[in-house]
């Protein structure tokens, strides 16, 4: 499965990264992001139960199905006013 | 309500333009919008829209004015340092337009007396920075009916969308848990580019002055995010989650229904959690928690539970003969619960004000927040 990944605010920040290609077998539904994320930082993990995946400029569930092509945003709370 | 000589001589700008003209003016002066927070994001939004001319602007703060705070927030000047942020918020307002009508609220925003004042307002501009407030705008927005109009920032990075539980998703439906805070660093810890907040406090005037006028189409359903650093803009999908702890009764309402709306009489028979803790041990009350299941898990007081959804299958479970409190993780859900039980028969509900958190923070910091 390849995918472009978007990571926005403190998800870019822990990855170090903001855009990336990627192509991985262990990618099936969306919620495998977070873990494939969490492999690159521990501190995902804490961060996981409050991230927001959207798929092609849509939010989606953890259980949507990816597709070759498509373009993955992972998106975290934020607070600030 | 008309518009006076001096009125259509300020607004002139607006009466010209076909979707306002002199109706959309007078609709604007009809409305009143609550700006939570006088802060990075409440300045612009609330300075635009006392400019606009809505009829009552009221400001919801509790802080002070701090030299750190000058970057971004513009309603506040360098001599206001010290100053309630209400006070300096009001002098600046009624200096840009005496027409309206300022009302300050001096306090932090809770479970407890969000309500009782969101209830006064048309539209609520959400420029808290911390998420329990936000999760309090929510909750009572959603029970209210009320657009919401929210907004973040985070360095160089900014989210806008309109939560409209009538209408489509609320911000639970974004975020169905409250991140700990510690989890998500604030203004002060992430820091924050200072016309950031500008530009996106002035899109929720925008939305808010909009939803006023009844002109366009909204964000509503739609996550705006704004990167400065690249100034792009980027447009999301949100749809309602149906089963959304915060809304989602509404769409998918079983036959019998809870009411979505609550009366004024029926908030005045609210109990404390004082009242509650000395009752409560001669047994002589039954506690109905109508939180979900996995909420019950992590926090719970001596209760039994029945999801909100469930009441109107399962209310004839409990004794009408007993004094019966409702309970849930703000106050909110369970004042929908007491309405409806009170509407079947039951003679003596009444429902915990400030609900399982306030339970938590005065009576017993053994029971977990979340």
């Amino acid at each position: 499965m390849k995918i472009k990944l978007l990571l926005f605010s403190s998800a870019a920040d822990l990855a170090g990264f903001r855009e990336q290609e990627i192509e991985r077998d262990d990618l099936k539904v969306a919620g495998n992001i977070l873990g494939y994320l969490t492999s690159l930082n521990t501190e995902f993990d804490k961060w996981a139960p409050y991230l927001r995946v959207a798929v092609n400029s849509s939010y989606v569930d953890t259980n949507h199905q990816l597709s070759d092509g498509d373009e993955v945003a992972v998106i975290p709370p934020v607070s600030g006013g | 309500m008309s518009l006076s000589a001096k009125e259509l001589q300020r607004y002139e700008r607006h009466l010209s333009i076909p979707d306002v003209g002199v109706a959309g003016q007078e609709r604007l002066k009809q409305s009143s919008v609550l700006v939570v927070g006088a802060g990075g994001l409440g300045s612009p939004a609330a300075m635009y829209i006392a400019a606009a001319g809505i009829g009552r602007v009221g400001i919801v703060d509790a802080d002070v004015v701090q030299l750190s705070n000058l970057q971004r927030q513009i309603l506040h000047a360098t001599p206001d340092i010290g100053k309630a942020k209400t006070d300096s918020a009001r002098a600046t307002l009624k200096t840009i337009n005496p027409e309206v009508g300022v009302e300050t609220h001096n306090l932090r925003l809770t479970g407890e007396n969000a309500r009782s004042i969101l209830e006064h307002y048309d539209v609520v501009v959400d420029g808290s920075d911390n998420f329990p407030t936000r999760f309090v705008i929510s909750e009572a927005c959603s029970s209210l009916g009320k657009p919401h109009i929210y907004g973040s920032v985070f360095r160089f990075e900014g989210q806008v969308s309109v939560f409209d539980s009538q209408r489509g998703p609320c911000y639970r439906c974004l975020h169905p848990e409250q991140p700990p805070d510690e989890l998500v660093p604030d203004c002060a810890v992430g820091g924050v580019i200072g016309v950031l907040p500008g530009m996106v406090g002035s899109i929720q005037a925008a939305e808010a002055i909009k939803v006023c006028l009844k002109v366009g189409k909204g964000l509503i359903g739609r996550m705006l995010l704004i990167d400065m650093r690249d100034m792009a803009f980027r447009e999301l999908e949100l749809t309602k989650n149906p089963q959304c702890r915060g809304c989602g009764m509404q769409q998918n309402r079983p036959v019998q229904q809870v009411p979505s709306t609550v009366s004024e009489d029926e908030t005045t028979s609210d109990i404390s959690v004082e009242e509650l803790k000395s009752r409560h041990e001669n047994g002589d009350i039954l506690v109905v928690d109508v939180r979900q299941p996995h909420e019950y898990k992590i926090a719970k007081i001596d209760s039994v539970l029945i999801p909100l959804q469930q009441l109107p299958e399962r209310f004839q479970e409990l004794d009408k003969t007993k004094e019966i409190v409702t309970l849930c993780h703000h106050g909110f859900r369970s004042a929908h619960a007491a309405a409806f039980l009170r509407s079947q028969g039951f003679q003596r509900v009444r429902n915990l004000a400030g609900g399982i958190d306030a339970w938590s923070l005065r009576i017993d910091q053994t029971v977990p927040r979340y």
